[in-house]
């Protein structure tokens, strides 16, 4: 009942073909478009109805996005597909390039069509060489069956989709970056307002969707828009790819309808690691805050069930911790993520994203004092909400709810120089903390 | 000057130039960087950033920054074999500092070094979206998952250097 939207090709061999595709009713949807040249206003109001929400993380409704775009007016529009994957924790981008490329092509094909854009690409994240080249292989296949180029099966309607390889940069992932970066740029989020629906990739109206959001198309048009509807809860239709990694037995991908409770969620990962109790859970990738296991346990995977219990879901990326994890060196490794990863282009990021770090670092060295996690969480606090783009807001986070939540770990840490889970083995070096000549190349980079 | 982009090079790039407007030539610098640096020793000179703005028609600065501002992208000569090790939370909690030390043992390097023969350069990577199958590498283009000493043996052994 689980592998029904985008992995719905997983039990075919290969699952990644056209013939298995087509065995599974994909490309149908396609055809029925062009051949009875259903109006776009159709289509948009399915896409509406069955309450797709977008799979990249921030959950607004693809629907409405897609309604932004003006597709009477005239002039070069375009659609992109985000595979930008890189939010750590997330793995369900890879796995549908993958398992399932056509669904993604299928779902841009229709994206396109609604919003009258003839041109489309998928940036696809530059260590994927694999997904790549099957993805572009695909194209292949659906170029030969006529699927894409001019004149699609006679519909007047042209529609070229090509990819777009990105080459390190998970800022990449924020739209409007992605947007600089597939024009060849540095990629620097843009000030929004204008947003990408006016004026987009070389200026043009566009619209950036995920992967995961494309492959869910293909289905609600040719299922209805209730079926979707119906698989989820009210406002969070359809199925989600969840990633599941950290402690539990049997990390991976999942789908599973939204609204599924975390518990069942953990079953079908093997729960977890034997011998071991859950202690904390990320429920949506590395930016969105931590909930320690008692309220984990009791939650929904849904979008407001999430946000009623002070985190976000996300791309549904859930990272599992046991009870032998000590808090304060995941923060600082998450820390060291995003100082990394900051462009370097508003001062609050750049700068506050590498206090955070240091400060949390210095912690783990056992030279902390108790000042610093009020420091922790003032920095913190002068980040969020000050920067053009969410990587900002993503640095700081973390900070807030490990504090908020652990905060009893971070004072242990400060006054004993060791981890209250690690006390017995102090002595233990871990060098993959200690970047400190990163972080110094990293700020003269600014 | 003395580099200049050799034809096959050329004809790989037209390629990716067909995908993108006639005057959106800038699109293929990222895609243009790739293929120099494959067929370069896997690291970018300066004269081979200034072949690359030459041969789209762009400033040099706009190919310096590009060039500088993504990871995958070396300035610095590295070796022939390049692997990335996910050290990000997913493969941390799967013991990626095991990993990171079995290969700095056996390669006599530490993170960011090249071995003294040319052969590999050992480097950290951020999340490879390969959580699942972590503890997570990525040797050049290929993924490798569920690390553990005995694969990266059997993995270093196939590379043959």
């Amino acid at each position: 009942m689980d592998n029904i939207v985008c992995f719905r090709t997983h039990h075919l061999n290969p699952p990644w073909s056209l013939q298995s595709y087509l065995k599974v009713g994909g490309y149908s949807a396609w055809k029925r478009i062009l051949v009875d040249k259903v109006p776009r206003q159709t289509i948009l109001a399915s896409i509406k109805a069955s309450a797709l929400r977008g799979r990249g993380g921030a959950g607004f409704p693809t629907g409405v996005k897609w309604g932004f775009i003006k597709a009477e007016l005239p002039g070069q529009k375009y659609v992109v597909c985000n595979s930008d994957e890189g939010e750590p924790g997330t793995f369900k981008d890879r796995e549908i390039l993958l398992m399932n490329p056509h669904q993604v092509i299928e779902g841009m094909c229709i994206a396109a069509y609604v919003m009258s854009a003839t041109v489309g690409y998928n940036y696809i994240r530059g260590e994927f060489w694999e997904p790549y080249q099957r993805f572009e292989a695909a194209l292949e296949e659906a170029k030969k069956e006529g699927l894409l180029g001019n004149n699609i099966f006679g519909s007047g309607f042209d529609f070229h989709l090509h990819t777009h390889l990105g080459a390190g940069a998970y800022i990449c992932g924020e739209e409007t970056a992605l947007i600089e970066s597939l024009e060849g740029k540095k990629g620097f989020p843009r000030y929004k307002p204008p947003f990408p629906a006016t004026y987009g990739l070389y200026g043009k109206p566009t619209t950036v969707n995920n992967t995961e959001t494309f492959a869910c198309v293909p289905v609600i048009l040719e299922k209805g828009a209730e079926w979707f509807l119906k698989l989820g809860v009210p406002g969070n239709g359809g199925t989600k790819i969840f990633s599941i990694s950290g402690h539990v037995n049997k990390p991976g991908n999942y789908e599973a309808p939204l609204g599924i409770s975390f518990q069942e969620l953990l079953k079908k990962a093997g729960g977890v690691r034997q011998g071991h109790a859950l202690k904390a859970v990320i429920p949506g990738g590395s930016s969105v805050p931590v909930l320690p296991a008692e309220v984990a346990s009791t939650l929904n995977m849904d979008y407001e069930s999430l946000a009623k219990a002070g985190s976000l879901l996300g791309a549904g990326s859930i990272i599992v911790m046991d009870e032998t994890t000590c808090m304060v060196k995941v923060l600082a490794r998450i820390a060291h993520f995003y100082t990394q990863e900051s462009c370097g282009q508003c001062t609050p990021c750049r700068e506050g994203a590498g206090w955070l770090w240091r400060i949390v670092h210095r912690i783990t060295q056992g030279q902390g004092s108790l000042k610093d996690i009020e420091l922790l969480e003032d920095v913190a606090n002068k980040i969020m909400g000050r920067t053009i783009c969410a990587l900002g807001d993503a640095a700081a986070m973390p900070v807030l709810s490990f504090i908020q939540h652990f905060r009893e770990e971070f004072v242990y840490y400060v006054q004993h120089g060791k981890s209250v889970v690690y006390s017995q083995r102090t002595s233990r070096s871990r060098k993959f903390l200690d970047y400190s000549g990163e972080v110094g190349g990293f700020i003269s980079f600014g | 000057m003395g580099f200049v982009i050799s034809q096959s090079e050329q004809e790989e790039i037209d390629r990716w130039l067909l995908k993108y407007p006639p005057h959106q030539k800038q699109s293929a610098v990222l895609p243009a960087l790739k293929i120099v640096q494959e067929k370069n020793g896997g690291w970018l000179a300066t004269e081979h950033l200034d072949a690359v703005a030459d041969y789209l028609s762009l400033p040099k600065i706009a190919v310096y920054e590009v060039a500088s501002f993504y990871s995958l992208f070396d300035l610095k000569p590295v070796g022939k074999h390049k692997i990335y090790v996910c050290t990000n939370v997913s493969c941390m909690l799967a013991g990626s500092e095991t990993i990171v030390g079995y290969l700095e043992r056996r390669l006599g390097i530490k993170m960011g070094e090249t071995t003294q023969d040319g052969c590999f350069t050992l480097k950290e990577a951020e999340c490879l979206a390969a959580c699942g199958g972590a503890p997570a590498m990525q040797i050049d283009n290929t993924y490798y998952e569920n690390l553990t000493p005995e694969k990266i043996e059997s993995i270093l052994a196939g590379l043959n250097g």
